[in-house]
């Protein structure tokens, strides 16, 4: 079963779109969270992740902050 | 010998996709080895200074580099850092990164730049806690707050004027007496409500609970405090020169080019905001990969 994905992003943060081609290419489905015009989301991302950097990536309650594809493989086990 | 190429351009920012274009086009048997594509292109705000756009987002710009570089047939190694440069006794360069060796008759080092740091007390701590060096990405978390933005150039300007729209109040702590941006850009900011300039002025100190929620300005010899939630450092750039340390470098680690971008070592080649060239602009990178790489083939059909 596949996971539950989601990322919280701004449309004009660079390592946002990278991360969700990222994505993409590998055929995960994720849900886009544009956190520049959802404030209760922003806080809700700054909560789960301590901080205020996009994009955050939350993989089924793991939380990796950046694109950092090596996190999201071993998360994803791809 | 590990795989040999005529060219390895490092980086992928204005000035190197733009040497991999002339060097494509030359016909070089070509590798571009880069962390990422865009360089510092893809996280500038609005550009309204390159030729032909009159107005483009910075991501935007780099994607149109990013598809034009990607006409062309030539290798390219993304996401992977250079680790060290070096000249052969062969006369063939040496380029180790973290995955692997590669070697080439010649090298365009095209790195660009990063964020220099303002060495503030709590900067460290209080990093992607409200702290940001990219307003680009993270302006948009600071909806309805105030903030600060570091600095007095254009950079610092065109973060003031992205946050304009998405806080409530934007306060310029410069160091110098006045704000030495483009015109335009100080006429957009001192003319806004929103806008408090501090001159004169060092960040001594951020301060807050588990995110910023002050900055300490320290101005004439008297300390403020002043309540922000965002602190946005734009005080210039420190050159990504470090991967080639015996190269003739300037004060601030800049490698120095002559005319025809030339550095110290015959065969190595550099472009952009790595370089002592006179300013740090998108088109200025641009042009001064394209000579570059005019260079580098010029060395090339020398040598043959």
């Amino acid at each position: 079963m596949s996971k539950n994905v989601l990322v919280y992003s701004t449309p004009t943060c660079p390592y946002c779109t990278k991360a969700k081609e990222f994505l993409k290419t590998n055929n995960i489905e994720f849900e886009n969270i544009d956190v520049s015009v959802d404030q209760a989301k922003a806080d809700e991302m700054i909560k789960k992740s301590g901080q205020m950097g996009v994009p955050v990536i939350d993989i089924e309650g793991s939380i990796i902050v950046g694109f950092d594809q090596e996190k999201i493989k071993a998360a994803l086990d791809l | 010998m590990p795989n040999t190429y005529d060219l390895i351009i490092i980086g992928a920012g204005p000035g190197g996709i733009t040497a991999a274009v002339y060097a494509a086009r030359k016909g070089l048997k070509l590798l571009v080895i880069t962390k990422d594509i865009g360089g510092q292109a893809a996280l500038s705000g609005n550009v309204e200074n390159y030729t032909g756009y009159q107005f483009v987002p910075g991501p935007q710009l780099a994607a149109k580099f990013e598809e034009h570089l990607r006409k062309f047939n030539f290798e390219l190694k993304e996401s992977e850092a250079v680790k060290e440069v070096k000249c052969e006794n062969s006369g063939y360069i040496r380029i180790k990164t973290d995955k692997g060796i590669y070697a080439a008759k010649t090298a365009i080092i095209a790195t660009g730049a990063r964020w220099k740091e303002l060495n503030a007390l709590g900067e460290r701590e209080f990093k992607n806690r409200g702290l940001t060096y990219c307003a680009t990405c993270d302006g948009p978390l600071f909806r309805d707050k105030t903030v600060a933005v570091i600095g007095g150039g254009n950079s610092a300007l065109d973060a003031a004027i992205q946050l304009i729209n998405i806080a409530t109040h934007v306060y310029i702590i410069n160091i110098a007496s006045n704000i030495t941006g483009d015109r335009i850009m100080q006429e957009k900011v001192a003319k806004n409500k929103k806008v408090t300039i501090f001159n004169n002025s060092r960040v001594a100190a951020i301060s807050g609970d588990k995110f910023v929620n002050a900055i300490v300005v320290k101005r004439g010899g008297k300390e403020e405090k002043i309540s922000v939630q965002g602190v946005f450092v734009e005080i210039g750039l420190n050159p990504n020169s470090e991967i080639i340390p015996n190269i003739e470098k300037n004060k601030k680690g800049e490698i120095e080019i002559d005319k025809d971008n030339h550095t110290s070592i015959p065969g190595i080649f550099a472009a952009g905001d790595v370089t002592d060239v006179s300013e740090k602009q998108i088109i200025i990178a641009a042009g001064e990969g394209a000579k570059a790489a005019l260079s580098a083939f010029k060395y090339l059909t020398r040598q043959a």
